[in-house]
């Protein structure tokens, strides 16, 4: 008796919080994929119909827009990865006692909302507003001058936002290398930059490629920082999926675009946890 | 240097301006944030600085949609965290603990849903309702609040029940305690800190979310939403008190949490 309940125990812990996972992650991902091909109107209710003709309107309506947002969401990753490798590795080799106040730093900007944080920026970069005022005053830019509703603002909100997403699981892994393996390269005589280029490198790559997989997926996905800092020439995705969700209540169409999108995504999320492991991850999450 | 050779790659003195810099770009905008709810705009726009006041944190409550919104937030954000950490501590303890059939499948969910794109979330839940005819409201912001905090609280669960010393428990069954007793009495205490900060860490997600309650809210308003709303015709100085509020409160809740992990290390 006793046994059968030990044998039991780990399926009757996981149960409430799997069934909510069942019900609300993966059978959603079901009702989105049979809605994107029906038909009809929020009026008349939908058909289930096999009608593709909704993904072909979402590749030829909104190619743009998509291939947009990949590319923001990879130009996005290309900068973190450049501007957090020097902050992980400061903070992981030369933080020594305050290594997680210069973390609790980093994730600061979290006690705030997002869209809230996202329109303080618009405050910051607004045409005559506290940055480009001054500098215009002082003849140092073109009075026609902007930077709200480019390109460069939307990235650089994705940039801003995302930005603790890539340094913390590239942390997470230059504070893995044991430092026998460091010295071990520097007795064998591999000045500093060999040492980097061949053994910490590598060894952080694992962290690189988890930021890539955390910052890549919501970047390209997002909708707010191209709403709030961009313009009709730097729409994403998602605000398409958004306008065509809760403006139009074209939910197969919404369905269609977003399940494109996934497709895409997923397929890099798939090829990286087949690779790499689902490890490096969920160790950045638990952070 | 005496100390033991230390691996230098140089431009240490750069480096360290660099973290600052970028850590002085993370808070940029909350300091702005903050100070404009100081200032005393003449016009609907709270935007250039004009005068320093003190009166919207006396009227921070006055509009009153506004007000209800934040409520609702944390009404979400309390419910959501206690059911997702309960859900989460169950589902953490068990992969920390056993390996089960069927704990791969479960693993490879929550890494999904901790790396899938909010909007694929809110509007695939949005598809689900929809489908269902289930009405929009609190009720389902809070279902899909609970969901994508599930994972997370159970991943640092488990990374706390991973490296529990087991020979406690073994003790206390040896003194004739069963798995209830022994559970609450033992396990339960020890990964309480854990359960705490997943506790904590959904409550913040769930405040702070917008994308999937965007999706799944309906004409229920939120108070990330009616900033949303309002910020085409201006946001009101109370939008930066509340903002900075909820700002000092959560940095007092991590440093106290801090300082007790801090006090408790030292007592053990």
């Amino acid at each position: 008796m006793n046994r059968v309940k030990r044998t039991l125990a780990p399926y009757l812990l996981v149960l409430p919080g799997g069934l909510w996972l069942l019900l609300f992650f993966v059978v959603p991902m079901v009702t989105m994929l049979s809605l994107s091909l029906q038909q009809g109107d929020v009026v008349n209710g939908y058909r289930f119909t096999g009608h593709w003709q909704n993904y072909v309107d979402a590749v030829t309506d909104y190619r743009t827009q998509m291939i947009r947002s990949l590319v923001y969401g990879l130009v996005t990753t290309v900068v973190l990865v450049v501007m957090s490798f020097p902050i992980a590795y400061w903070i992981a080799f030369y933080g020594g006692k305050r290594k997680s106040t210069y973390l609790f730093l980093l994730l600061l900007p979290f006690f705030v909302s997002f869209v809230l944080r996202t329109i303080s920026w618009r405050q910051i970069l607004t045409d005559d507003g506290m940055l480009l005022h001054p500098l215009k005053e002082a003849g140092l830019l073109s009075p026609g001058f902007h930077i709200l509703g480019t390109s460069y603002a939307v990235i650089g909100g994705l940039v801003y936002n995302f930005l603790p997403f890539m340094v913390l699981p590239i942390y997470v892994a230059l504070e893995r290398i044991d430092s026998r393996v460091i010295e071990a390269a520097q007795d064998l005589y591999a000045v500093p930059a060999t040492v980097f280029r061949k053994v910490v490198f590598p060894l952080a790559l694992p962290g690189v490629f988890a930021g890539v997989l955390m910052t890549f997926v919501p970047a390209s996905s997002d909708y707010v920082n191209s709403a709030v800092l961009g313009s009709s020439s730097t729409t994403m995705i998602g605000q398409v999926v958004q306008a065509q969700a809760l403006a139009n209540s074209n939910y197969p169409m919404a369905s269609a675009i977003s399940f494109t999108l996934m497709a895409v995504l997923l397929a890099g999320i798939f090829v990286y946890a087949r690779l790499l492991g689902t490890e490096d991850v969920m160790k950045a999450a638990a952070r | 240097m005496t100390k033991t050779r230390r691996f230098r790659f140089g431009g240490e003195q750069v480096m360290f301006a660099y973290t600052w810099l970028i850590i002085l770009w993370l808070v940029a905008p909350i300091l702005i944030m903050i100070a404009f709810g100081f200032n005393n705009p003449h016009g609907r726009y709270n935007q250039t600085w004009q005068g320093f006041t003190f009166k919207w944190y006396s009227q921070v409550f006055e509009i009153s949609d506004l007000t209800s919104a934040l409520v609702t937030s944390l009404v979400i954000a309390v419910v959501s965290s206690v059911i997702s950490g309960a859900l989460g501590t169950g589902i953490g303890y068990a992969l920390g603990r056993w390996r089960f059939r069927g704990s791969s499948t479960l693993n490879f969910i929550m890494f999904t849903t901790i790396s899938s794109p909010e909007l694929i979330m809110g509007i695939s839940l949005l598809t689900l309702f929809v489908t269902l005819g289930a009405g929009l409201g609190a009720t389902t912001i809070t279902i899909a609040h609970v969901m994508f905090s599930v994972s997370f609280v159970a991943t640092v669960v488990r990374a706390r029940v991973v490296t529990l010393d087991r020979s406690i428990e073994e003790a206390a069954s040896d003194l004739g305690a069963g798995p209830w007793t022994t559970f609450w009495k033992i396990t339960f205490p020890i990964i309480m800190p854990a359960v705490m900060s997943g506790v904590l860490l959904a409550f913040v997600l769930s405040i702070d979310d917008f994308v999937v309650t965007n999706f799944t809210a309906g004409t229920t308003v939120t108070f990330p939403l009616w900033i949303w709303g309002a910020t085409r015709v201006g946001l009101p100085p109370q939008v930066n008190v509340m903002g900075t509020l909820i700002f000092a409160a959560g940095l007092l809740i991590a440093v106290i949490a801090n300082l007790r992990s801090r006090a408790k290390a030292k007592r053990d």
